[in-house]
């Protein structure tokens, strides 16, 4: 499912970061863990489609992201990449329905209110439809956050630090819900983290 | 969750800085579009009662107060002129037509007019009941002087002297009416009409027959001429060897657009500072709001969004204030003609009203979205720049 071939990056145009190949089937879960600096957000956001690497390929399903247009990566990132960042942002003029609506339409997904719901309800977030998402705690926030990475049936899920501002109860459960959700829309799940709590719980590591 | 719709709700997340920028917008439109209300009216009231006329002969004074009083009928007579000398004018073999004017009282505040009925047909009046005057002490009155002060056909009353209230005629024959003219927003609508003899006979202290046709005097005539010679050649011919004053409407109507043109140049001028400051708190804004969304902005583009779906966002942030802002100005404006047009009616005995449009309001409104476009044009820009992984690695 996503496959990479000597992926390289480089910021200044002298120092490059080398990435260790990766190849995951569907389905499949890995752990990328690694210190800060060590370039693990930047192989999450190549991996993303986030942005352009200077070297190397990635091929997620059929299609390498290097061969896009840039409007391309644009949609291919909308309808097969959910991402889940450290710190969730939202639009904060909208409520957690409407940011999961809004999602659905830039993915080009119909919009399916019974679909978010239903997403919620697993999260045990269904009471919080309709609130402001500044309203929400860091562990409720993190919970939406993986209700939109999940609300367009990606292929791939990626997962940013999801767990560093989060407790250990809060961590757990976020992880459970990762894996979970992961497992039963069978998509590809690579965690990013430093995090050591979270080390033994996957069989399949990179570190960087 | 449409564009337009995430657009309004973006605007609705800081209402304070929404409502400063399109209180602004409003006002500045509204103050633009009343300017130009005003002035239409009033030219248009003007041009309607110049009636092609040429030249207007009065007493030796101001032109401008002669043509005011004998067309508008909003200022007073710089005095009265002889009859024998006025019929001397018309005589001329460049004058084709002449009206005369014989003014100086008033009935509750409307004028009373002696003239003939050319007068009528100069602005194309027509009888809506009853008859042009035809006898001494007759009297047709506009439709306007009919509502108002509930005249029927048969009623009398005696004019009082001068344009107020107080000094009443009534030793003499009163006023009987015999004719109500259909309303055509001239100046007909709120004149009183009766024949030269009328004014005269009131006017002559005891026995109007005993003065003779050399001591009658008019307060002005209206002369129309065969071509534009007539124009070249009679006001100097008056100005010089008569102690009669000519006027031409034209030209004193120019001076005075010209006089009123300064102040209303000015409040354009206050009118366009008001927009000017009115586009920089909506990019005042809209940049604010950008610095504090430029993470929902990256994340907006990490689920799928565009760059060109970004800059739309933040445009029609700026295009809906401007739209909101002109309908309210609109508002604003045309609300505050129909509440300015009693007054102005009341003072000017003029009909006004907020219910007309101009096709330059149809322009301003072309104006109003291309500021809203400008103001919102560099936030938009920095909104389609943004750089998903910069930003987000940032927070």
């Amino acid at each position: 499912m996503i496959i990479t071939k000597n992926l390289y990056h480089s910021y200044d145009g002298k120092n490059n970061i080398e990435f260790p190949d990766i190849h995951l089937e569907k389905g499949e879960k890995m752990l990328l863990l690694g210190q800060s600096g060590s370039g693990k957000t930047t192989l999450l956001h190549l991996l993303g489609g986030l942005m352009k690497s200077k070297g190397g390929e990635v091929n997620i399903g059929q299609t390498n992201l290097a061969k896009l247009t840039s409007s391309g990566l644009d949609k291919f990132r909308g309808e097969n990449i959910g991402i889940i960042f450290q710190k969730p942002h939202f639009v904060q003029s909208l409520t957690v329905l409407e940011n999961l609506l809004l999602t659905q339409k830039l993915g080009s997904s119909k919009k399916n209110v019974s679909e978010i719901k239903s997403i919620l309800e697993k999260l045990n977030m269904s009471h919080k439809l309709n609130a402001k998402t500044k309203n929400l705690s860091q562990g409720e926030q993190q919970r939406v956050a993986i209700a939109r990475a999940l609300v367009n049936h990606p292929a791939v899920i990626l997962a940013d630090e999801p767990t560093s501002a989060l407790d250990d109860k809060n961590t757990e459960e976020v992880i459970a819900l990762l894996e979970q959700q992961a497992s039963e829309y069978n998509a590809t799940l690579i965690i990013v983290t430093h995090d050591t709590r979270l080390k033994e719980r996957f069989e399949k590591r990179i570190e960087l | 969750m449409n564009l337009l719709r995430l657009s309004w709700k973006n605007l609705m997340a800081d209402k304070l800085s929404t409502l400063l920028s399109l209180l602004l917008f409003a006002l500045g439109v509204g103050l633009i579009s009343l300017i130009l209300l005003i002035n239409h009216q009033i030219e248009d009231k003007f041009e309607k009662n110049l009636a092609g006329i040429d030249l207007v002969v009065g007493a030796k004074g101001s032109p401008l107060q002669i043509i005011l009083c004998s067309i508008f009928h909003i200022d007073f007579p710089t005095g009265n002129i002889p009859l024998k000398q006025a019929n001397g004018l018309k005589r001329h073999p460049l004058v084709k037509k002449a009206i005369d004017l014989s003014l100086g009282d008033s009935y509750k505040g409307f004028r009373i007019v002696g003239t003939t009925p050319d007068y009528i047909q100069l602005y194309e009046g027509e009888v809506a009941e009853g008859k042009l005057w035809e006898k001494t002490f007759d009297v047709t009155v506009g439709s306007t002087v009919a509502k108002n002060l509930e005249l029927k056909l048969g009623d009398t009353f005696h004019g009082s002297h001068g344009y107020a209230e107080g000094m009443e005629h009534d030793e003499m024959d009163p006023f009987r009416v015999t004719g109500i003219l259909a309303s055509n927003g001239t100046v007909l609508d709120q004149l009183i009409f009766t024949n030269k003899e009328s004014v005269w006979a009131v006017h002559d202290s005891h026995g109007a027959d005993s003065i003779s046709i050399d001591d009658r005097e008019i307060t002005s005539m209206f002369l129309f001429f065969k071509n534009r010679m007539g124009n070249v050649q009679l006001p100097r011919m008056i100005n010089e060897n008569t102690d009669m004053q000519a006027a031409s409407p034209a030209f004193e109507m120019a001076r005075l657009y010209n006089m009123m043109g300064q102040g209303e140049n000015l409040m354009k001028l206050l009118a366009i500072i008001i927009m000017i400051v009115s586009a920089l708190s909506i990019f005042i804004s809209l940049f604010k709001s950008l610095r504090s969304r430029k993470y929902e902005l990256a994340l907006m583009r990490v689920s799928g969004a565009s760059p060109t779906w970004l800059f739309l966002l933040i445009i029609f942030e700026g295009i809906i204030i401007a739209v909101l802002g002109y309908i309210i100005g609109m508002i604003i404006s045309h609300g505050g003609m129909q509440l300015l047009s009693g007054y102005l009616t009341e003072e000017y005995r003029y009909e006004f009203s907020g219910g007309i449009f101009l096709p330059e309001e149809g322009m301003m409104f072309i104006g109003a979205v291309l500021i809203g476009l400008i103001a919102a044009i560099i936030p938009a820009i920095l909104a389609f720049n943004t750089n998903i992984s910069e930003t987000l690695s940032e927070g």
